[in-house]
């Protein structure tokens, strides 16, 4: 055994300085996480500012003008001035010059005075419907609180709303989207890398001699795989640090829940890496494997941007088995939750359990290789 | 010319060689449009409330109701004490909670006024921002039904829907434009198809003359007397070609399985089309100049390809960005063609309203064409 582990670290260090040689990869590995998570930390974000409100009172009267002055005032809406005539909205909306319009129907003053109720309509350009609704719902937020304030006739009741927003009281996408991020550029420094050096090897017949000489396959795979744990360990804390300090995403839960649960992602990763590149018989096939295997659903089916109780059921079911979905709970329960061992402990053992099958498979088939 | 025909036949023939390209061509549009207009959602689905309700009368229950009633909220537990609820919350179990605090019901019919608690998990603001508005209105109408109700001159319980005499309250009538149903998969296909076409016409020409530099193949064509600029002609055409067909796949599929509306001319989609593909094989192209090897290729087209399609406008809009971001935006084909793909598709947006987009299509494909082959040809010499 302490032959074995001497030779074992002999090859860990011929490894490292195999990477540390080439500057440029270095440079990548290390550099582009950082680049990746302020690039689309910023460019990521479904939160709506600035919507371009068409208001149209049919009949303008006073009650009109104090419910366009609530809307410009708002500092949400900018007012855009609609042609008259019908077909203009559809214009307005096909030309890109307005996203939603409020149509109030003639006697609003009088409506209201009489204690009768008043008929709006609310209309988005809904070819974007996550746009439209959220929309729809800000221009709304404004009606009810309009309406709330109306005084009151005798008999009214009024019941006040007290909302609070918990987790994220700003609504700030950027807190949803940064940890996730760190989950996606986790797979591409280990999934990626591993099975794009590791089938390098493959094809340049590197990897037999090494699985012919004395090492173990274990070995072998450790020895491929121990420099990428350190510096996806690394990538690790530098992408935190910029999500703190560029992005200021909350850190409310436990430091070492957060690093423990993205070195297990790290391992899950590398062992698919490891798989990927055993399966594979070229290096392109495995980049494009890779690629196709982890960075698509890593990216779609782990609710990164989409949130999987939207998707349909079956693709529900297909994003149990990405490893970046679990990794991705934990990461944001952990930041913004401030949640611990006590709630996450299932998404641990997941991960876990995918990291033994996926470390098995990959061990047995390069097993395999020899005979 | 001849020797352009020449090798456009060679091309061709190397491309029928290689089953994989042809899959990753056809099958993958398949695949990519079914899998990627599912799972890229934000459809708003109901929430799952939590219900604290600590006056346990007729009226507390009543608000309960009307919060079940509209389909937007499922009840999914409820408690008596508000640290259940938070628990519930934090675990994921609940993402709204609803607190009626004791003697809400006293308190409305002595002063006519109440108050409730709404708590959403606010992790996902659009979400938690669409479910707040859905849940305040409901809480105001259900305060104008009381008034009603209360009122001695009432007749009887007065359906929600029914204007209430005596209240002063707008009646709001919603209307979804160009998506009535709010299918969040008309928007995302238009923008999917895009993206395959960028794939197909960056990713693989950048790949296929990589593939040559690195099996020499490339060097023993630069000593033949064929000039350069028929050289890479030779190389672009099929893929501009397989682009074509792809989209054409593309718009097959996205008509047949998923229904989506073609509202304006198909004309004025493959017009840009055209014009955008010569951006992404440029692109492709700039990328194999500066590649040695495959994986380096795909490495930097990856990359690249990363930031194109997620500074596009293909997940999130482009107006939630910062400034500069837009700003950045701009420059990008990807994002012109995908906004010009969803107003023409969706909303039947004519010539007039996208020439912008065709304008900006057309100078974005002149100028990346022009540095590529500038870049190219120095790397050659």
């Amino acid at each position: 055994m302490r032959q074995a582990l001497i030779a074992l670290r002999a090859f860990i260090v011929k490894e490292f300085q195999h990477i540390l040689r080439d500057r440029q990869t270095l440079i990548i590995l290390l550099g582009l996480p950082v680049a990746q998570l302020t690039l689309f930390g910023y460019a990521l974000r479904t939160d709506v500012r600035d919507i371009r409100l068409a208001y149209v009172a049919e009949a303008p009267d006073a009650a009109t003008a104090a419910l366009r002055t609530r809307f410009a005032r708002n500092g949400r809406f900018t007012m855009v001035d609609l042609a008259p005539g019908p077909g203009a909205l559809a214009e307005a909306f096909q030309a890109d010059r307005a996203d939603v319009a409020v149509i109030v129907a003639p006697g609003l003053a009088d409506r209201l005075r009489d204690g009768r109720a008043a008929e709006v309509q609310v209309i988005a350009d809904a070819s974007d419907p996550n746009t439209g609704a959220t929309m729809q719902a800000h221009v709304l937020a404004v009606l009810t609180a309009w309406q709330r304030d109306l005084p009151p006739r005798v008999g009214g009741v009024n019941i006040e709303p007290r909302v609070r927003m918990l987790f994220n009281p700003t609504l700030e996408s950027v807190n949803l989207f940064v940890p996730g991020l760190i989950a996606l550029i986790l797979t591409i420094v280990t999934a990626l890398m591993t099975a794009i050096s590791l089938s390098r090897e493959k094809e340049r017949g590197t990897l037999e001699v090494l699985l012919v000489s004395p090492l173990h396959p274990w070995q072998v795979i450790v020895g491929k795989v121990a420099p990428y744990l350190l510096l996806a360990f690394v990538n690790v804390v530098s992408v935190l640090v910029a999500a703190w300090l560029v992005f200021g995403v909350p850190f409310r839960g436990s430091l070492v829940t957060l690093m423990a649960g993205s070195t297990l992602y790290a391992l899950v990763g590398l062992s698919l890496g490891v798989v990927i590149a055993a399966i594979t018989s070229s290096q392109l096939t495995a980049m494009l494997a890779a690629l196709i295997g982890t960075m698509m659903p890593s990216t779609l089916l782990s609710g990164m941007i989409f949130p999987i109780e939207s998707m349909p059921a079956p693709l529900q079911v297909l994003a149990n088995i990405v490893p970046a979905r679990w990794f991705i709970e934990i990461s944001r329960s952990v930041m913004l939750k401030g949640a611990g061992w006590a709630e996450l402990w299932p998404q641990f053992a997941i991960l876990s359990g995918m990291f033994a099958l996926l470390i098995t498979l990959a061990i047995r088939r390069f097993s395999v290789r020899l005979d | 010319m001849r020797a352009l025909r020449v090798l456009l036949r060679k091309e061709f023939l190397q491309i029928r060689r290689d089953p994989t390209i042809l899959r990753l061509l056809f099958v993958m549009p398949f695949v990519q449009l079914v899998l990627l207009a599912n799972a890229a959602s934000f459809e708003v689905k109901e929430s799952r409330l939590w219900v604290v309700d600590q006056d346990r009368t007729t009226l507390s229950a009543g608000l309960v109701e009307r919060l079940r009633g509209t389909g937007r909220f499922i009840v999914v537990g409820s408690s008596v004490r508000q640290e259940d609820g938070n628990a519930a919350l934090m675990t994921g179990h609940a993402n709204a909670i609803v607190a009626i605090p004791a003697g809400f019901a006293r308190e409305i019919q002595q002063t006519r006024r109440g108050t409730v608690q709404l708590a959403f998990n606010a992790e996902d603001g659009a979400q938690a921002g669409v479910a707040s508005s859905y849940a305040t209105e409901i809480v105001s109408r259900y305060g104008a039904e009381l008034g009603a109700q209360l009122l001695p001159q009432a007749l009887g319980g007065a359906d929600r829907d029914r204007p209430v005499r005596g209240v002063p309250r707008l009646d709001v009538h919603r209307r979804y434009w160009f998506n009535p149903a709010l299918e969040y998969r008309w928007y995302m296909v238009p923008g999917i198809l895009v993206q395959l076409v960028t794939i197909g016409g960056t990713f693989m020409s950048a790949l296929n003359i990589v593939r040559e530099k690195e099996a020499g193949t490339l060097d023993q064509l630069n000593v033949t007397p064929i000039n350069r600029t028929t050289f890479i002609a030779a190389k672009l055409i099929p893929f501009w070609l397989i682009g074509i067909v792809q989209l054409t796949v593309g718009l097959l599929v996205a008509v047949a399985v998923f229904r989506i509306p073609i509202e304006g001319s198909l004309a004025l989609v493959y017009g840009a089309a055209a014009l955008y593909l010569v951006a992404a094989l440029a692109v492709g192209l700039w990328v194999s100049s500066v590649a040695e090897t495959q994986q380096q290729a795909v490495f930097v087209a990856f990359s690249l390809l990363m930031v194109y399609i997620l500074m596009s406008g293909l997940f999130t809009p482009i107006r939630s960005m910062p400034d500069w971001a837009q700003d950045l935006a701009f420059l990008n084909p990807l994002m012109h063609f995908i906004a010009l793909m969803r107003g023409v598709m969706l909303k039947g947006a004519n010539a007039v309203d996208v020439l912008p987009r065709l304008a900006a299509l057309a100078v974005g494909a002149g100028v990346l064409m022009a540095a590529a082959v500038w870049r190219y040809r120095k790397g050659a010499a």
